[in-house]
């Protein structure tokens, strides 16, 4: 490099510093959402379903909230904790964002809550995440969850199983926070026998033969699992060519939805899961943001993205009703906490730890008229339900 | 009784697949001394051009068989291109180098075949369910791994107990330097392996698809596992992979099928079910340690 380019590098590089002092002045002018999801790696689907929401809320909201354009920032937690921790920091510090979003993994969310909620004392909107801990004792006013507490999708799924009249049950789940969160969900509403439980390795493990053989010889009257994303479709899949499909059923959270449902296909059929949204949902948003999504995507939306989709209209409804004014936290957290938005599930609202108090469905895996795999909703297990973390938690 | 046998099958099924995919590993760790972690890649790789071709073909048997060329070919590519200037630096080079190898892997079936993961059906011919004993069945899928499992292993001793191009990779496992003394093509003789080794893992990749998923990264989780087996067996030795393939396997399985109730006999049943998880989840690598104490070079290990 010669004298004179390198002068020029230089005043380039002073010339970007001084943009980048600008921008934050600039920035005062947009809506910034920071959004966290995992876009690469094995559970990079998920991300994406994620993000299509995103993309489609922030359509149907025409660009703008309360006249001001919004700012996506996606940033990818690559399915690790610190990872996510570390790229949350960077949107409230560097990008000085007004909302944190996403997090599919209990574990990142709650890597990130210190540093987004408590040192950013920025707003954080949970869209799938809901680890025990921050519906309870560590609950913050800045945080809350367009999803559910890790507890309340099994705990309905136990309920209806009691309706049913399912006399025992083997539990299967990874060993990691939420499937001990999930498998401890179903136990405190199944008034059945369990008649096994395991844990398996995660990620890693993708061979069930082992607790599949066991299931074979306790003959239990139904298997329940928690397996997200790829795992979901690994145990469905062994679980059918075990020929435990055709004696044994399969009750599931999280482990059978529009994502892996093109993976499992015809073996997936018939299993029962239960959802605090389903696709299905007779309410005018809700028939949009499917149709729309479909026409858009050519693939069914799964509970990730209408939590994301729902994520985003929550933060809408605030900047809307302050008239864009992002200045005060105070009145930002007031209007959150009305959420006065229509939610693809209908009627929403929050609790005292700002976890939803919502219905849950039980949903079939069942083919489309074009002979797509999607799921339908057969029944409604409970209704207005509120996790049972929330006496725990300080806030009113 | 029943239980127990089909379990120690589900060891064994377990096993010939972590062998598959370590005999790559501990031929190119011990004959080329590179450590390689892309072969988890390979092993994706392979499953991925799998699902490629039998859609094209429509045939599960014909798209697999294809697949093993095309990962043959791949992994002589990468030996060329990245592998062959790895052999003369340290391990950190080679670790750092493999490492990317993963990273642009795994992004690239991210930009060809999409995030999403892919689904291999489990040909209609296997099935259903074979009933091995009187009111024991296992399914017809997971039974012919094990044959084809065996099948390849036979055939691996065979190729390096009885042919010359076995003869050079023994000689080059013992004394790499010696052989290239001797007149040998090094280089060809290491493209030859390297891409055998893809074969293996392609293979190995293929075959679990139907029963695991064809993800992004999904040879990633694998590969440690494989790691411990060669590491137990002795770098370099087949024999030992596949010795200690099989013993992990059933170590594997007895961690998840037995130990809660072993534990139970003198646990209370809560903390049996909360314990047992965590112990067979390192129990591997309590044996690896314990092996490593016993025989430092591995069980069949030669180099010291």
């Amino acid at each position: 490099m010669t004298g004179r380019s390198f002068g020029r590098a230089i005043i380039a590089a002073a010339a970007a510093t001084l943009a980048l002092g600008l921008q934050p002045a600039l920035a005062q002018q947009s809506v910034k959402i920071g959004f966290i999801s995992t876009f690469s790696g094995p559970q990079a689907a998920i991300g994406e379903d994620m993000r299509r929401s995103v993309e489609l809320a922030v359509e149907h909201l025409g660009g703008k909230m309360a006249g001001k354009p919004i700012q996506i920032i996606y940033e990818d937690d690559q399915f690790k904790p610190d990872v996510g921790k570390q790229r949350s920091e960077k949107l409230v510090e560097q990008d000085k964002v007004n909302f944190v979003a996403g997090y599919i993994w209990s574990n990142v969310l709650l890597a990130s809550l210190k540093t987004v909620a408590d040192e950013g004392d920025t707003i954080m909107i949970s869209a799938n995440a809901g680890p025990s801990q921050i519906a309870g004792e560590l609950c913050n006013k800045n945080f809350f969850s367009t999803s559910w507490q890790n507890d309340q999708t099994p705990m309905a799924m136990g309920e209806y199983l009691n309706q049913k009249g399912v006399k025992n049950l083997y539990l299967v789940g990874p060993n990691y926070a939420a499937g001990k969160d999930m498998l401890a969900g179903v136990k405190r509403t199944y008034k059945g026998k369990i008649v096994g439980e395991d844990y398996t390795k995660w990620p890693s493990q993708l061979d069930f033969s082992a607790e599949l053989t066991k299931i074979g010889s306790v003959k239990p009257d139904g298997i329940f699992i928690f397996y997200p994303g790829a795992h979901g479709v690994q145990f469905v899949k062994q679980w059918a060519q075990a020929g435990l499909n055709k004696t044994v059923p399969l009750y599931q959270v999280f482990s059978i939805d529009a994502i892996t449902l093109p993976q499992q296909g015809d073996l997936a059929l018939g299993t029962l899961g239960a959802q605090e949204w389903v696709n299905d949902l007779p309410n005018p948003q809700n028939k949009r943001y499917v149709e729309d999504f479909k026409k858009k995507y050519h693939t069914y939306p799964s509970y990730y993205g209408a939590q994301s989709y729902d994520a985003i209209m929550l933060i809408a409804s605030a900047v809307e009703a302050l008239k864009g004014d992002l200045s005060s936290k105070d009145k930002i957290r007031a209007e959150m906490k009305k959420a006065n938005f229509k939610s693809l599930r209908g009627d929403f609202k929050f609790g005292n730890n700002n976890f939803p108090i919502e219905n849950f469905y039980i949903q079939e895996a069942v083919k489309d008229p074009q002979g797509m795999m999607t799921v339908k909703t057969i029944a409604t297990a409970v209704t207005a339900a509120k996790d049972p973390f929330a006496d725990k938690c300080p806030m009113k | 009784m029943d239980y127990l046998l089909i379990q120690m099958l589900n060891g064994v099924q377990l096993g010939l697949l972590m062998f598959l995919l370590a005999a790559g590993l501990t031929l190119t760790f011990g004959i080329m001394d590179l450590v390689n972690l892309a072969h988890g890649s390979l092993y994706m790789m392979g499953a991925y051009f799998a699902w490629t071709l039998i859609g094209w073909t429509g045939s599960f048997v014909l798209g697999a068989l294809l697949a093993l060329p095309a990962t043959f070919l791949l992994g002589v590519v990468v030996e060329v291109v990245v592998a062959r200037r790895l052999y003369a630096r340290d391990h950190l080079a080679q670790v750092l180098a493999t490492f990317g190898l993963i990273l642009f892997f795994n992004e690239l079936v991210r930009a060809v075949w999409g995030p999403e993961g892919k689904s291999i059906a489990v040909p209609a011919f296997l099935d259903h369910t074979v009933q091995i004993l009187p009111g024991a069945s296992y399914p017809a899928y997971r039974f012919a791994l094990i044959v084809v499992g065996a099948a390849v292993a036979l055939l691996l001793a065979w190729l390096v107990a009885r042919t010359k191009l076995g003869m050079l990779i023994r000689a080059g496992a013992s004394n790499r330097r010696m052989i290239g003394a001797l007149g040998i093509n090094i280089e060809l003789l290491f493209t030859l392996v390297f891409g055998l080794g893809a074969v293996f893992a392609g293979l190995a990749g293929l075959m679990a698809a139907p029963i695991a998923s064809v993800k992004i990264g999904m040879g990633d989780d694998i590969l440690i596992v494989a790691f411990v087996i060669i590491v137990i067996g002795g770098i370099g030795s087949i024999k030992g992979a596949f010795v200690a393939a099989m013993i992990v396997g059933q170590i594997d399985i007895v961690g998840r099928a037995f130990l809660p109730d072993m534990l139970k006999t003198f646990m209370d049943p809560a903390s049996a079910s909360g314990a047992a998880p965590a112990i067979s989840q390192v129990l591997i690598y309590v044996v690896m340690a314990a092996v490593l104490v016993w025989r430092p070079t591995g069980l069949f290990g030669q180099r010291s």
